[in-house]
């Protein structure tokens, strides 16, 4: 324990810089440490070995997948999340309190759950059983569990966003002349495009890193329904730690570039 | 001319509005004074159709506009805390009902332009409302609101939020504005010094109704109620009255009508003298003198003198 006296006292040097190394000791040995060494591991067998191993066939086509889930239900998420928070920031309606707390969770059930509810739902004798296409191990269903497991994130990073900017510029929009449609486009969108640029990218990383629910519902046939966590657990089941490390390095480095990406374009912004 | 006739507002329990007529006569700069919660907000709300009355009806320009939406009611709004749109320049935030209209480029360039002067802002055009004062905001809204030629103009208290010196110069400088442009006015200000010094009509709203309406002047000399009385600037009781000090007299000597007190304390500010006085009961009494008046009576604390109303006509009884 540190001595409590001094811990408060943020303002002199030496709290500061404790506060500094024990921030920065946190995230290095959770975070920086980890990820790092992944990295060495990667490329310890040179370069060569990590292109082969993520430039099979089975990798490309787990890459591919990936990217495909990811397109199919951020761009849903986005749209339903901007209508959800609208709805639960401006809205008036019975039953709200219980759809604002029903949107979390998603982030409180086990992603395990959400796929064993899916295959209970669409399996063998599941209620929606016997539609004219096949839900389970097929990209349907890989989509359905992707999409759930990422709902919440648009929509809590933009609701706080449309509270906080308050509606009197679409009201002094409305004064001017604009529609409802008009008022959105031109100044509500705009507005809170950080919050929405911010809930992207966050769905975008859960989407691409997404394991438990897929990994029920996919059925991990390579080639065909495997994405690249999938890959990663495949290969390092197989005892291909390199190959195991390979197609971590890429995930990574996917969603790296999304955060990456959101933050030159905030930086260009006046 | 806006007629709003018999408009009532509720919000749940809260009446905001009780049964409510105002007529705001063409070109006129009318504001509606009150205290906050007095309802003013929401009338000047329900004009502009940003609020819909629950009972009552809007005319503006001959024409009932109770369901008109306010896109269509041809009113320019301007909002306390500016409502700038952030992610536009000054230029685009004024340009906004132009383009929202599909206005030819040229025609929104030189209109843009125009405004910009008219509210001295010339050369801010590219800047971001981020980057101006208060004040510079406020006078953007204002363009931004006129841009659009409205048949009214609707402004909810539009320096509430700047401070003292920059409101002083707003004023005097939207009352000029008005005198140029003409366009039928309406201001909320909770601020009765503001309302008389800009505004040639004054509705007095507390509780939801409106009290009085008049000219400033009427309103200042000739309150219908004691809280107009009281609203529109200071007072002080001489036994059964509310007066204003400035009609308060001193004398020496006892003359007809006046009460015996004793100088309590005498506060110096500046030209004026405030003398304050306890009468025979106990009951305090504030007369606001000048200088020259009180030197002339040699006032002291301690003294005892004579006070009687000089008010014309004579002030309303307090038992209303």
């Amino acid at each position: 324990m540190a001595d409590p006296t001094t811990l408060p006292s943020a303002q002199t040097a030496a709290g500061r810089w404790s506060l500094r190394v024990l921030a920065l000791g946190y995230l290095g040995a959770l975070l920086f440490v980890p990820v790092a060494y992944v990295l060495v591991k990667t490329f310890g067998h040179g370069i060569g070995r990590v292109i082969d191993s993520i430039t099979t066939p089975a990798a490309i086509h787990a890459f591919q997948l990936t990217l495909e889930l990811a397109a199919i239900a951020v761009p849903l998420n986005t749209v339903f999340g901007i209508a959800m928070a609208l709805a639960l920031v401006r809205g008036r309606f019975p039953g709200k309190g219980i759809l604002n707390a029903l949107i979390d969770l998603p982030f409180a059930i086990s992603p395990v759950v959400i796929g064993l509810a899916l295959l209970l739902v669409y399996g063998r004798g599941g209620w929606l059983d016997g539609l004219p296409f096949q839900v389970l191990f097929s990209l349907p269903g890989m989509a359905l569990a992707t999409i759930f497991v990422c709902l919440p994130f648009v929509v809590r990073e933009v609701a706080p966003v449309l509270r906080e900017v308050g509606d009197e510029s679409e009201q002094a929009a409305a004064t001017l002349g604009a529609s409802r449609w008009q008022a959105f486009w031109r100044v509500t969108l705009p507005s809170i495009r950080w919050g929405v640029a911010y809930g992207v990218v966050l769905s975008v990383a859960r989407a691409i890193g997404e394991f438990g629910a897929v990994s029920i519902v996919s059925g991990n046939i390579a080639g065909r329904t495997q994405t690249l966590t999938l890959l990663v657990q495949e290969r390092y089941n197989n005892f291909d730690k390199a190959g195991a490390y390979a197609a971590s390095t890429l995930l990574a480095l996917i969603a790296l570039s999304t955060l990456l990406s959101m933050t030159i374009t905030r930086r260009r912004e006046p | 001319m806006i007629r709003a006739t018999s408009i009532t507002k509720r919000f749940g329990d809260f009446t905001a509005l009780d049964d409510v007529s105002l007529e705001i006569p063409d070109g006129s700069l009318t504001a509606l004074l009150g205290p906050s919660g007095s309802g003013k907000s929401t009338l000047l709300r329900v004009i502009a159709g940003l609020e819909a009355p629950d009972a009552g009806s809007v005319e503006i320009a001959g024409a009932d506009a109770t369901g008109v939406p306010p896109q269509r009611r041809g009113i320019g709004f301007v909002f306390q805390h500016y409502a700038a749109f952030k992610h536009m320049t000054v230029r685009d935030n004024v340009a906004f009902g132009l383009k929202i209209r599909k206005r030819g480029k040229a025609e929104i360039a030189a209109r843009v332009g125009e405004l910009l002067g008219i509210v001295g802002l010339d050369g801010y055009a590219e800047r971001y409302p981020s980057q101006l004062s208060g004040g510079q905001r406020q006078r953007m809204a204002l363009a931004r609101a006129l841009a659009v030629e409205p048949r009214v103009l609707l402004l909810d208290e539009p320096f509430g939020a700047l401070d003292a010196k920059v409101r002083g110069e707003l004023r005097a400088w939207l009352r000029r504005l008005h005198d140029e442009v003409h366009v039928t006015t309406v201001l909320v200000t909770h601020d009765q010094e503001e309302a008389l010094e800009i505004a040639d009509r004054i509705a007095v709203m507390d509780h939801g109704r409106i009290e009085q309406v008049g000219g400033p002047r009427d309103l200042y000399d000739r309150p219908a109620t004691p809280f107009v009385m009281r609203f529109l600037g200071p007072v002080t009781r001489l036994g059964e009255r509310l007066v204003r000090p400035h009609d308060l007299a001193l004398s020496l000597h006892a003359a007809p009508g006046s009460l015996e007190a004793q100088v309590a304390r005498l506060v110096h500010l500046g030209f004026e003298v405030r003398a304050e006085l306890v009468l025979g009961d106990g009951e305090e009494v504030a007369v606001q003198l000048t200088r020259a008046e009180a030197d002339e009576l040699e006032l002291a604390a301690g003294d005892i003198v004579h006070v009687r109303s000089t008010a014309l006509p004579e002030p309303e009884p307090l038992s209303a």
